[in-house]
């Protein structure tokens, strides 16, 4: 039996990686009684995925995990008896059972919402709203916005104007072209004041960090930018329902894309 | 949110910052404001050694149990975030609050290993706490050590305010009552300090003035208020099923070096192994109740949601229901898919079946520790193993299908001659071709066999606190021996070699058994840059031959002697219940090469019957004489 989960990840959760967040639920699961399936053999484990996890730093209000389960007699009542076992930083914001021929999320993910904030101690010019808007368009109105993307294994100059599928200062604005609603987050939004709030592509074979959004608005304002003057949020993660395994489909682009929150793609 | 001591770019650039979160699931919360006494407890190494640590945790369910107390942890920064403390001036903090260590009314350090001196020096510089108890005043915490280490606290006097002498369970809660009667009254620091030495097992170093004759040695010890006792003596839990023992310990976010629930099922040793400091300083030898711990074991495993249980003490097999536990927690706990781990077992017909029954065989690999290579030396030592036992014992396992063994043996034990070291050599042959009796279609592969070789460091509260330990050139000659003798046997090549770095066990031996004088030595040590000097990486010799000259002094002097019978040793003072007369018999048994029985076989009288606990009120009979 599968399942999918959706948790946020906060606060002192944000310094806490990837490998140990799946070992802090496996504990989790042992403590809750949830029934999840084992693999065989001499030391087996617990069966899970997660779907493109953060990167140390980041907080999230839509992390993924698929499960496979050996029974679920009370679907409805899994959140509460996840929680009960959670810490006040990681909860578990849903639990939704996955048909059978269910496809692992991580391969449907096609983009993520993200918001990008001041952090307390880092004040930027960025917090004046109504300049950092007319930046953002400025950038936005360009054919090509060309950055360097570093990986593990090489680097390479990328234009990445076609997936940015939206980016605003402003929280309606998004909300009305996500369908999201993003006014209240686990992100303490008065210590971590919005800067903006975009859609880029992601998935495991294109993969455009909110980061490198930042880089280009900070060349267009002409200052250098720091990567530990923001905390980047995670909103929401998206599978596209037409979407193929190895194929990207952009949003607006030639091949047809509809973008559905993970936690309601079956 | 949770306030946090670093800020996020810190916490962003440093190694693992999850060691500095906290938060971990079952960390007590409490309101600093609704408390009396806030205590820090600390285990001077990195996180990840500190919370594998069992009796923290005893002592952390302990405290928080009381309302007016709220105790937290800290551990010792690593080195990348202890140079950006230092440069920017950041208090060390307690994990939980997130608040500045120099705050709270107690640091207590543990000290589990001599070489862990320096650490300590870190955690009280970077805490901003002045680093010698003479220099602190009311605004600062009261420094208290525990530990195995604290039975010869000399040579870390000057830094501490007072001792804990033995185990926790016992006096802590008179300590504490005291402390906030002191505080109340608004008397003198030192105040405090003469009331909490009248109180059994607490040491107060500033109360107490040795003197040394002209070649070094003490002269005499004695204290220089009335109100501090002549000896200090040890704590003692008597009742072991019915005292403080955590239900829902920590669980850390990242991989520690102990990354389990532990189960302590009893304390104290009934062997008398002559080398083993905590072989003398448990006793007598106290066993948990099995229902006790088949309960501990169901809500420590429900609390945590740990996949490992392992049993702990410092020899299992002397655990009169052994059997019947580890059974029960094969079938409470194998199909829930949680491991058992059973170190410190002898290897008999019982643990074989058990460890086919919890592991792969072809994974895991067998244990003994002969401590010596010569039927001779293992006498000397009191060790009750023999080659017969051995060779039986990993025969039966070769057949189990098991091809890997380990073999753990000392260097340079008293009266040690090149035929013992050679022995070592031989007997990890003899094992090897042990595996080569049995048919060749029921072996495994080829036999792997990997023998380690520590050096032996006296002890105190030992019988061989008398003994000279070897130089370190002695130690190198009789590894290079020793590797040489292995290569040359049958099957060396299939006996891999390990050993330790003599000049950490050098430093080692000589805090073990050192004196006041060394205090000063350790803090210009310090001074000069040292710290973490268990890590190898961080371990710099030189610093400390440096410290030892400026001051005068000569790490001969503590290691290189055999020491006089009648010599007063600076932890005289502390009386443990075993007495130095008996200790003095079991040297001179070592060097008559006869052994002593077990506890349960026969008392030999060594003192600890005082404490009118454990083996010694048990009833002896015929088939506890193995």
């Amino acid at each position: 039996m599968k399942a999918r989960i959706k948790f946020s990840k906060t606060g002192s959760m944000r310094f806490i990686g990837h490998l140990d967040v799946m070992r802090y639920f496996q504990k989790a699961f042992r403590r809750g009684h949830i029934p999840v399936s084992y693999s065989q053999g001499y030391s087996p484990h617990q069966l899970m995925s997660f779907t493109s996890p953060l990167g140390i730093g980041l907080s999230s209000d839509a992390e993924y995990m698929d499960i496979e389960l050996d029974e679920c007699p009370e679907p409805e009542s899994m959140v509460e008896r996840m929680n009960q076992t959670m810490n006040e930083e990681i909860r578990v914001k849903d639990f939704l059972l996955l048909p059978e021929d269910a496809k692992p999320s991580m391969a449907m993910l096609a983009a993520c919402d993200y918001l990008i904030a001041g952090k307390p101690d880092h004040m930027s010019q960025f917090q004046d709203i109504g300049k950092t808007q007319k930046l953002l368009e400025g950038l936005l109105s360009q054919e090509e916005i060309l950055i360097r993307k570093k990986t593990k294994r090489s680097e390479k100059v990328v234009n990445i104007r076609l997936n940015i599928y939206c980016a605003s200062t402003s929280r309606e604005v998004f909300e009305r072209h996500t369908g999201g609603s993003y006014a209240s987050l686990s992100i303490d939004q008065k210590e971590y004041p919005p800067i903006l709030y975009c859609q880029l592509t992601a998935g495991s074979v294109v993969n455009i960090k909110p980061e490198l959004l930042m880089e280009a608005l900070c060349r267009e304002a002409g200052i250098e930018y720091d990567p530990l003057a923001y905390q980047i949020h995670r909103l929401e993660m998206y599978g596209d329902q037409y979407g193929k395994k190895g194929e990207v489909h952009l949003l607006n682009g030639e091949a047809p894309c509809l973008l559905v929150p993970l936690s309601k793609y079956r | 949110m949770r306030k946090l001591a670093l800020r996020d770019e810190i916490l962003l650039k440093i190694e693992k910052p999850a060691r500095y979160i906290g938060n971990e699931i079952n960390m007590v919360v409490k309101d600093p404001e609704q408390v009396d006494i806030r205590f820090a407890m600390c285990f001077p190494d990195v996180y990840e050694i500190g919370m594998s640590h069992l009796g923290i945790q005893i002592l952390y369910d302990m405290f928080n149990q009381r309302e007016d107390v709220y105790c937290e942890r800290v551990y010792s920064p690593w080195v990348d975030l202890d140079q950006i403390m230092r440069k920017e001036g950041i208090p060390l903090f307690a994990l939980e609050s997130q608040d500045p260590v120099r705050d709270f009314d107690f640091l207590g350090i543990t000290l589990q290993y001599e070489m862990c001196y320096t650490n300590i020096l870190q955690i009280l510089d970077l805490s901003q706490i002045p680093l010698k108890a003479a220099d602190r005043t009311r605004e600062h915490p009261f420094v208290i050590g525990g530990g195995p280490c604290s039975y010869n606290p000399e040579p870390i006097a000057d830094f501490f305010d007072m001792f804990y002498i033995g185990e926790g369970e016992t006096v802590y809660g008179q300590l504490l009552d005291t402390y906030k009667e002191w505080k109340a009254s608004g008397r003198e620091r030192v105040e405090y300090l003469k009331q909490a030495a009248q109180i059994p097992g607490i040491y107060v170093p500033q109360f107490y003035d040795p003197e040394y004759y002209p070649d070094g040695t003490l002269k005499s010890f004695a204290p220089n208020i009335p109100e501090a006792p002549e000896h200090v003596v040890k704590q003692v839990e008597l009742d072991m099923s019915d005292t403080f023992y955590p239900e829902k310990p920590l669980v850390p976010y990242i991989k520690v070096t102990q990354d389990r629930v532990v189960l302590e099922i009893q304390r104290g040793c009934i062997r008398g192994c002559r080398f083993c400091q905590a072989g003398m300083l448990y006793r007598p030898i106290r066993p948990r109740g099995l229902e006790f711990l088949k309960k501990r074991a169901i809500q420590m495993l429900e609390s945590t949601g740990q996949d490992e249980i392992s049993l702990s003490s410092l020899s299992s097999s002397d655990y009169k229901e052994l059997q019947e536990l580890v059974y029960w927690l094969i079938n409470e706990f194998t199909d829930k898919g949680i491991n058992i781990s059973l170190p410190s077992l002898r290897i008999d017909a019982f643990s074989l079946d058990v460890m086919s029954k919890i592991q792969d065989v072809r994974k895991s690999s067998l244990t003994f520790a002969p401590e010596a290579g010569s039927q001779r030396m293992r006498d000397m030592i009191n060790k009750g193993l023999t080659e017969e036992a051995i060779l039986g014992g990993a025969k039966e396992a070769f057949r189990g299908g098991w091809n890997r063994v380990k073999l753990y043996f000392m260097l340079g034990l008293p009266g040690e001659t090149w035929e013992d070291i050679e022995g070592i050599a031989v007997l990890s042959d003899k094992i090897a071709r042990e595996y080569y009796t049995i048919p060749k279609e029921e072996r495994n592969g080829k036999v792997q066999i990997v023998t380690s070789t520590s050096i032996f460091v006296p002890k105190p509260f030992t019988p061989f606190q008398w003994s000279r330990m070897n130089s370190m050139e002695e130690a190198e000659e009789k590894r290079n021996f020793l590797l040489d003798k292995v290569r040359s046997q049958r099957h060396g090549r299939s006996i891999k070699y390990n050993c330790h770095d003599a000049d950490v066990s050098v430093l080692e031996g000589v805090f073990a058994r050192g004196d006041r004088r060394l205090c000063d030595v350790i803090l210009q040590a310090y001074r000069s840059g040292c710290f973490y000097d268990s890590w190898n990486e961080f371990f710099h010799y030189s610093r400390w031959q440096k410290a030892f000259a400026d001051h005068g002094l000569t790490m001969e002097f503590y290691i290189g002697r055999e020491r006089g019978e009648d010599e007063l040793f600076p932890w005289d003072f502390i009386d443990i219940g075993v007495t130095k007369e008996f200790l003095l018999r079991e040297y001179h048994n070592a060097q008559e090469e006869k052994t002593t029985p077990n506890c349960r076989a026969q008392c030999s009288g060594c003192g600890a019957a005082r404490f009118g606990g454990g083996v010694c009120m048990e009833v002896r009979t015929n088939e506890s004489q193995d």
